[in-house]
C-alpha cells in the first residue's frame, strides 16, 4: 500500500500555476524518484507535501489526509524533508543542527541511539560536531542535512536535489549512503532530482515532470530504456 | 563624604562603575531589542515603553499590594512575559509576512497606546520609585562606587546570565534560535515558528521589565521615563551588531561609559548625552554597519 499518495494536486505562486494536477504515489520501504528539468514543478510537489505551500487536490500519508496542513504539523507526523539548498542551520554547530533534527522528539534514549545510528553512516561528523556549520563543505552540509532529517526517525524522506552544485564523487557518496539507509532501515524515500542517470539506478521507480505535470512514470529500468527520457535527461 | 581628596583616577574609576551600571540597563533594553530583531528583522520601537508599563506594575506591586522589592520584581517579570507574548498574539500576529515598514509602524502604534494606558492609569505626575540598594556609596581604595549601582549591575548580570543560559543549554532556547535565524528551515523540522515568536517577544518583555525596574530607582518614575533610554538601547544595539544577543550587551555599557564620561568631562556634558548617542548610531552605521559583534552572512554552496 502506498505510503504517501498525491491525487490531482494543484498549487500555484500567485498568478502562476506550478503544478496541474500531480498525481503520484510511494510505497513504503521505496525509493520513488521525481525527475524533470529546472522549473518542472518537482521543488513545488515536495513543498505541497510539506504544506508549505497552498494546494487543491489530496495528499495521504499513512492514511491520513495531509493536504495544506501546516509544516511543523506534516513534520510531526513523520515526513523529513530536506529542503532544496539544504537549509542548513548555518550559524548553529553541526551537533545543534542534529539535536534540531530530534526537536519534537523526546525519547532521549532512542535520541542517542539514533545519533549513533546517524553517525556509523556519517562518520565525519564525530570530528566536527561542535563546527559551525556555515564552515562545511557543500557535500557536507548535505549529508548533515540527510542525518538530521534521519534524526527525527521519519516514516518517509523527502529529498529535494542532493546532487545540487556538488562534485561527481560526492553526490555518488551521498547516493550510496541514501540506498544503504533504505535497504538498512526500510526507510521510504521520495527524491527529487535533475541527475537522471543517478537517480534511476537507486529507485525502484520513477516519475518524470514537465511543466507541472507528470508526463511519464514507470519502473526506473523501463524508463532507463525510454527514448524520449534518454534523450533529455540522460544525454545519449 | 568629603570631596576635596579625589584624585582625576579616583573620579575616573567612579565615573566608569557608574557608566557600567547605567551601561547595564541600556544593555537590558538593547538585548530586548535584539531578540525581536533577530526574530523578525523589526526595531521595535514600543520596547521602552513596554519596559516602563512594566515598572509602573511592579510600583504598584510595592505600594498597593505591599510586595517586597524583590517580590514585586520576580512577579513583573512574569506579568511582563505574558504581556509580551499577548501583544504578539493579538498585535503582531494579524500582520505576520507583513513588510517590514508595516510592523514598524505596528510598533509605533504600541508605543503611543502603551504610553497613553500608563498616563491614563497612573498619571503624568513623577513617581519616585525607591530600589532595594542603598543609596550609600562603599569605599574601596579612594573610590567611591554608590551601592546602587554595584546592585544593578549584580541584577542584571544574574538576569542576563539566565537568558544565556537559556540560550545555550536549552531545547527551547536552541529551538528559538533557529526559529528566529532559519524559520523555514525550523518549520521542516517540527518548530511551530509563530509560537516561538510570542515566546521571543514575552522573553523581550521581561528583559525590558529588568532594565525599567533598574533604571526606574535613578531616574523618576513617568510614562516618558524610558525614552532616552530607548534611544541609548539603540546606539548599544547597533554598536554591538543588530543581530548580536552578546554584541548588545558590550554594546550597552561601552554606551553607558561613554555617556558616562562625556557627561563628567565635557561642559555641559550632560546635555549632550542625546547627541553623543545619535554620534554614535551614524558613526556605526557609517563605519562598520554590522557592529562590532554582527557577522557579515557567509554562504558556501
Amino acid at each position: 500500500m502506498a505510503l504517501l499518495e498525491l491525487a490531482d494536486v494543484e498549487a500555484s505562486y500567485g498568478p502562476i500555476k506550478a503544478l496541474h494536477g500531480v498525481s503520484a504515489y510511494v510505497d513504503k520501504g521505496s525509493i520513488v524518484a521525481l525527475l524533470g528539468a529546472n522549473g518542472a514543478g518537482k521543488t513545488t510537489t515536495l513543498r505541497a507535501i510539506s504544506g508549505a505551500v497552498k494546494t487543491t487536490g489530496r495528499i495521504t500519508f499513512d492514511g491520513r489526509d495531509i493536504t495544506n496542513n501546516r509544516p511543523a504539523e506534516v513534520t510531526r507526523l513523520g515526513i523529513g524533508h530536506v529542503p532544496e539548498g539544504r537549509g542548513t542551520l548555518a550559524q548553529l554547530t553541526v551537533s545543534e543542527n542534529l539535536r534540531m533534527g530530534a526537536y519534537i522528539r523526546s525519547d532521549r534514549n532512542g535520541v542517542k541511539q539514533d545519533l549513533d545510528r546517524v553517525m556509523g553512516y556519517f562518520p565525519w561528523i564525530k570530528d566536527r560536531r561542535n563546527q559551525v556549520a556555515a564552515l562545511l563543505s557543500g557535500g557536507e552540509q548535505q549529508m548533515l542535512a540527510i542525518a538530521r532529517a534521519l534524526m527525527l526517525r521519519p516514516k518517509v524522506l523527502l529529498l529535494d536535489e542532493p546532487s545540487l552544485g556538488l562534485a561527481p564523487i560526492v553526490v555518488r557518496e551521498i547516493f550510496r549512503i541514501v540506498e544503504a539507509i533504505n535497504r538498512e532501515q526500510n526507510l521510504t524515500v521520495f527524491i527529487v532530482e535533475q541527475n537522471a542517470s543517478l537517480a534511476l539506478q537507486v529507485a525502484q521507480r520513477a516519475y518524470v515532470m514537465e511543466v507541472g505535470r507528470i508526463v511519464l512514470e514507470g519502473p526506473s529500468e523501463q524508463l532507463a530504456r525510454d527514448e524520449s527520457v534518454r534523450k533529455s535527461y540522460l544525454g545519449y | 563624604m568629603e570631596l576635596a581628596a579625589v584624585s582625576f583616577g579616583q573620579s575616573l574609576a567612579q565615573q566608569v562603575v557608574s557608566g557600567i551600571a547605567s551601561g547595564a540597563v541600556y544593555a537590558s533594553l538593547a538585548l530586548a531589542l535584539v531578540l525581536i530583531y533577530r526574530a523578525m528583522d523589526v526595531a521595535n520601537f514600543a520596547q521602552g515603553e513596554m519596559a516602563m508599563f512594566a515598572t509602573f506594575v511592579a510600583y504598584t506591586l510595592i505600594t498597593q499590594f505591599h510586595l517586597s522589592f524583590f517580590a514585586a520584581f520576580a512577579l513583573t517579570v512574569v506579568i511582563a512575559f505574558a504581556g509580551g507574548f499577548a501583544i504578539e498574539r493579538v498585535m503582531i500576529r494579524p500582520f505576520e509576512g507583513s513588510s517590514v515598514l508595516t510592523l514598524v509602524i505596528v510598533t509605533l502604534g504600541l508605543f503611543s497606546i502603551i504610553n497613553g494606558l500608563a498616563g491614563l492609569i497612573w498619571g503624568y505626575v513623577f513617581k519616585t520609585f525607591s530600589g532595594p540598594f542603598s543609596t550609600n556609596s562603599i569605599q574601596f581604595s579612594g573610590v567611591y562606587l554608590g551601592i546602587q549601582d554595584l546592585g544593578v549591575i549584580a541584577v542584571t548580570l544574574v538576569v542576563l546570565s539566565l537568558v544565556f543560559a537559556l540560550f545555550r543549554f536549552t531545547k527551547l532556547g536552541l529551538a528559538m534560535r533557529a526559529a528566529a535565524l532559519y524559520p523555514e528551515s525550523s518549520r521542516l523540522l517540527g518548530v511551530r515558528t509563530s509560537r516561538m515568536l510570542a515566546l521571543g517577544w514575552g522573553l523581550s518583555a521581561s528583559v525590558g521589565a529588568v532594565s525599567g525596574m533598574m533604571i526606574a530607582p535613578i531616574v523618576y518614575l513617568d510614562p516618558n521615563m524610558m525614552q532616552s533610554v530607548l534611544l541609548f538601547a539603540f546606539a548599544a544595539a547597533v554598536l554591538g551588531g543588530i543581530e548580536s544577543p552578546l554584541g548588545a550587551v558590550v554594546g550597552g555599557v561601552m554606551v553607558g561609559v561613554l555617556l558616562a564620561l562625556v557627561g563628567t568631562y565635557i561642559p555641559g556634558g550632560q546635555n549632550l548625552r542625546t547627541p553623543f548617542a545619535l554620534l554614535v548610531i551614524v558613526a556605526v552605521l557609517l563605519f562598520r554597519p554590522a557592529g562590532l559583534f554582527g557577522r557579515i552572512e557567509a554562504k558556501r554552496v
